[in-house]
Order: C-alpha cells, then structure tokens, then sequence
C-alpha cells in the first residue's frame, strides 16, 4: 500500500547513525473488514420480524352464566371449517339453506363477509354475528385465517363454537370431511 | 518555465474513523440481539395481518405442533417459583441444582417424572432428545393444566400480575389438538389469550 514516508532516516553521509523511525499508523483495513463481516453476521442472524400476537376471547364456558342473550338466527353467519383448506357458510339455522363451499382467500370468504355483513346490517340494523365452527379435520392455519379474515373486515361479534354432528354430515355431503 | 508538478497524494485512507462506526454498529447489534430460543419442534406460525408485538415479559407460552404440547413462561424468578409449587403438588423432591437448571431452561415437554432425567441432560444432549411433550388427556387434572395454573400463581405471587398465556401453533396443526388445549385455559377461566402468527408480507398488486 502506498503509505506516506514518515520515516526520517535513511539519507545519512557520516554523523550519526539514527535509529530508524517506525511510523505510527496502523493499517485498519482489516480492522474494518473483520467487524463489518460481524455486523452482516449479527444483522442476518437477529430475527428482525418479531412474532405477532393475535388476541382472542372465548365465551365463557361457566355453567352458571346462563343470562347470555342468544343471538338471532337471522343475523349469525356460520362457518364450518372442513379439510382441505375448505370452509362452508351458511345464513340464519342450519337446514334452511344449502350451504355453500368456499375457500379462505381474499377473493372468497373476505367478499362473502363483507357482502353479507352489508345484507344483515340493511336487514336488521344490528351487525353480523359470525359463528366458527372448526371440525376435527381442519387445522390450526385455517382458524387463524378466519380471524384474520374477521379483523380485516371489521366484524365485532364472533366466537369459536363446538360443531355439532348435524353439521359434520353437511361438511360430510360436500367431500370435506 | 518550470513545469507545474502534480504532487502525489498518498492512496492509503484513514480508516480510524469508519473502524469507529463499524465497532460502533456491531456493538448496538450486539446489545440488542436476543437470542432466540430454541424450539424443541419446528412450529411454522400461521400468517395474519396483526401488528400487535408479543410482549417482552409475563407471558407463558405454549408450543403446540405434531401433537406435542411444550411449555415455557418468561423469567427466571417464575421458573423457579413454579417448580417449587409442581414439587409440592406432586410430593417430588429436586435438589438445588436442579432448581437452577430448570431457571434457565426456555421451552420443555416432558411429564413431569422425567423431569429429574432431563434435567440431568447436557445442553448439547438436549438438542438431540426428543421430547414427549407434556401429557394433556382429556381428564380434568392433568399436567399441563397444572403447568399453566401454577405458572399464573407463581407470576401472580411474584410480580403480581396476570400471568398471559398464549398458543404458538404449527399452521398444519390438527385442530383437536388446539381444542384440547383451549379447552384447558378454558376450565381456569382463561378466556383471554393471544395466538401467535408471523406478520403477513404485504399483498402483490
């Protein structure tokens, strides 16, 4: 590398024979290689992205809160969660109307809510209630896209409902059980 | 006329000044890298667009994947705390540096009678082991109920707070699974707990 030549020896007809003079810098180079390769290390290795947490309130399960008002028929929207990354809904009580098959995209069960949510909100004036209902056969991933899907279209009034066995034969009659 | 001579300037840069920053940076990383437990089975947390960060401390959670339940609460203090109180729950005896192992110990998922054998394992050991995962049947007073309970106790005494409990699940978990073990937080009245899930990446347009 070419350095500046601090040294003051070198030139010397008779007199004195000096000691030459080191020079005083030190070539940080390396220095500065070594710790920004530790910097890209620690920066790749630290998780940037920190877990979420998702809140969620169950109903209470206490057999002696009885006093809870029972919601419409006519303003809940039930989902059943089956296999396949596969949910059906259905309006108002079960058996009333076929239910329909749906997927959990953005263009499936977010349009569905929104829509229905639009149509029960004109019908009764009072928001939507949505009942999920997973079955055995769906999994973890499904229930939390559904209350994804839920926050994102801002439905206050949900809950997570054991499903019954009158349902697991509609999931049944469709392939998804 | 003497030609105009172009001095020569020396190519060698100071480097004092970037070395600064460099150590600077890599010490603030440093600093505030925490590192990240090491997850006894591989959970793949489901997406969701929620912002919400997992707070730093007061928070039990329980990893739920292949059919396995592990365990693990925040803070040395509450770790030691609730051994003491399953000690006495179960008539089981633990020496002092069994208390102190298990103070440092992040996630477990073993029943409770081979906690004495993993304990004993060696850090290295334990990477390697397979862990049962804590026994949660269906019966009112098993294992893990009694983990959580006495977690929310143990953080209760100690920091007198509620204890928060929340579920890290595997996004291909089997639902009864998770059912089992709300069902759980479910009989001692907690109604209230926080799935954990990864931020979604913005949509593509």
């Amino acid at each position: 590398m070419a350095e500046l030549d601090t040294s003051g020896g070198g030139k010397h007809k008779g007199g004195k024979v000096r000691s030459k003079k080191a020079s005083t810098r030190v070539d940080l180079t390396a220095m500065v290689d070594l710790a920004f390769l530790l910097i890209t290390f620690f920066m790749l290795t630290t998780t940037l992205a920190k877990p979420k947490a998702m809140d969620l309130a169950m109903p209470d399960k206490d057999e002696k809160t009885k006093d809870q008002l029972p919601i419409a028929a006519s303003r809940s929207l039930t989902l059943l969660l089956g296999s396949n990354n596969r949910l059906e809904w259905y309006l108002g009580e079960p058996g009333k109307s076929a239910p329909t098959v749906e997927g959990y995209g953005k263009d499936d069960l977010r349009k569905t809510l929104i829509e229905k949510g639009k149509d029960v909100q004109a019908a009764t004036g009072k928001f939507m209630f949505v009942v999920i209902k997973p079955s055995d056969k769906s999994n973890y991933k499904n229930l939390v896209d559904v209350l994804d899907e839920i926050n994102i279209t801002n439905i206050q009034g949900y809950g997570i409902v054991d499903i019954t066995p009158a349902e697991i034969a509609l999931l049944q009659k469709d392939g998804l059980y | 006329m003497p030609r105009v001579k172009v001095q020569r300037k020396s190519t060698a840069i100071d480097m004092t000044a970037m070395c600064d920053v460099a150590f600077l940076l890599l010490t603030f990383f440093i600093l505030t890298a925490k590192p990240k437990p090491e997850d006894p089975i591989k959970a793949e947390v489901p997406q969701s667009i929620i912002t919400q960060p997992v707070p730093d401390d007061n928070m039990a959670t329980l990893t739920v994947g292949q059919g396995k339940v592990f365990f693990s609460v925040d803070g040395t203090d509450v770790r030691k705390q609730l051994l003491q109180q399953m000690a006495e729950k179960y008539q089981e005896k633990f020496s002092q540096a069994e208390y102190d192992r298990f103070a440092v110990t992040e996630v477990f998922g073993v029943p409770f009678n081979a906690l004495h054998q993993f304990l004993a394992l060696t850090s290295e050991q334990k990477k390697t082991y397979q862990q049962p995962g804590i026994p949660n049947d269906t019966t009112s007073n098993n294992e893990l109920f009694n983990w959580i309970r006495e977690a929310r106790v143990a953080a209760k005494v100690l920091h007198n707070k509620e204890l928060r409990v929340s579920i890290k699940g595997d996004s291909k978990e089997e639902y009864p699974t998770i059912k089992k073990v709300i069902g759980i937080l479910q009989k001692q009245k907690v109604n209230k707990f926080s799935l954990i899930t990864a931020l979604r990446a913005a949509p593509k347009k």
